[in-house]
């Protein structure tokens, strides 16, 4: 899933300065399972947006929704009517579906109340790890399904590196070495004769920038 | 704007049904004197106070809350009250944002048996939002 992190309430207040109509649309998908733009995120939100205005003596209108999905039209469509009647949408979705509204309605402005960090999964409660990178060329089935690309620090694809002490990262010494792990990991399930195969230098074609994938 | 002296500030208790509602409970059979102006929310645990509760308790006017559990260790479903520390601690993050001040929240953890402590408690917070003044979002 797609993991972001919501911005400070400072940032967001800035952003939205100078409209009176603002509808905070939340994401039933990824960044609610994040934490970070379900539908209670978004009554969070508009409950400390509503005190600061009042604080500062501001009486702003706040509308609060949460779609399914922000990354796809068909579920834009329910809000088309909230659409006409504010001057800006603050998403709490991924940069994706900040550009999903902003194509489904090109005439709203749609500011983005999270930022979006990477592909990952939840290690333990309030903790998500990168896991994936979306290069396009995906080679797991030959590194014990430990995805070096992402998680070795320095990308490689023959590791590990001089850099490796007690199997942590000299980058980052919190981190593991993905090469160690990969090693590890390998040992287990016995394939050790992968470890020694060479890795050419990855094809950067395979996704050009912006990716577009198409069913044949 | 009500002055200093006259300023009763209204204070909500988010109370677990275990410890400090029945501390509660118990002050009042003890006869034990503590300030009216907190008014007790009774939660199965203290674990169960979201977020978002303690939001529109100030949203709507509220000039203090707290939130009372079990003595660290004491739990009734095991650690309810360090789930609810951790919100209370984000909550005052947000305070402190906002311009309100996390000091008009606050966590105490305390046992069935302490009347006397949930009555300090009342007063503590009591003087503590006395100080402070009215919630600038009650005038509003």
């Amino acid at each position: 899933m797609i993991v972001a992190k919501q911005k400070p309430l400072e940032e967001i207040r800035e952003m939205i300065e100078g409209y009176e109509r603002i509808l905070v649309l939340g994401c039933g998908t990824c960044t609610a399972i994040c934490l970070a733009g379900g539908d209670k995120e978004v009554a969070v939100l508009v409950s400390s947006l509503r005190m600061a205005d009042k604080i500062s003596g501001k009486n702003r209108l706040f509308r609060e929704h949460t779609v399914e999905r922000q990354c796809e039209w068909e579920f834009l469509d329910e809000i088309e009517e909230q659409v006409k009647e504010v001057d800006a949408i603050l998403s709490l979705g991924c940069g994706v579906g900040v550009q999903a509204i902003s194509e489904r309605f090109p005439e709203i402005l749609v500011l983005p109340g999270l930022d979006t960090l990477f592909m990952g999964m939840p290690q333990e409660e309030g903790i998500w790890i990168e896991r994936c990178s979306g290069c396009g060329n995906c080679i797991l089935d030959e590194t014990g399904g430990i995805c070096p690309i992402t998680r070795c620090a320095k990308g490689l694809l023959n590791g590990p590196c001089g850099g490796t002490r007690d199997g942590k990262c000299e980058v980052d010494p919190e981190k593991d070495c993905a090469w160690t792990l990969i090693y590890q990991r390998l040992e287990k399930q016995g394939k050790l004769e992968l470890f020694d195969e060479y890795h050419p230098p990855r094809n950067f074609q395979v996704v050009m920038r912006p990716g577009k994938f198409m069913i044949k | 704007m009500t002055s200093q002296s006259q300023f009763e500030p209204q204070i909500i208790a988010f109370a677990c049904h275990y410890c400090a509602y029945a501390a509660a409970d118990l002050a009042g059979i003890m006869r034990l004197q503590y300030p009216t102006n907190i008014r007790i929310i009774k939660l199965p645990c203290s674990g169960t106070v979201d977020l978002l509760h303690i939001l529109k308790a100030f949203e709507q006017g509220a000039d203090g809350v707290f939130v009372a559990g079990c003595l660290k260790g004491g739990c009734h479903f095991i650690e309810g009250n360090i789930r609810a520390e951790r919100r209370v601690e984000r909550a005052k993050g947000i305070l402190d944002s906002i311009g309100l001040g996390r000091d008009r929240l606050e966590m105490f953890f305390l046992s069935a048996s302490e009347a006397p402590r949930f009555a300090e408690a009342a007063r503590e917070m009591t003087e503590r939002i006395r100080r402070l003044g009215p919630s600038p979002i009650k005038g509003v």
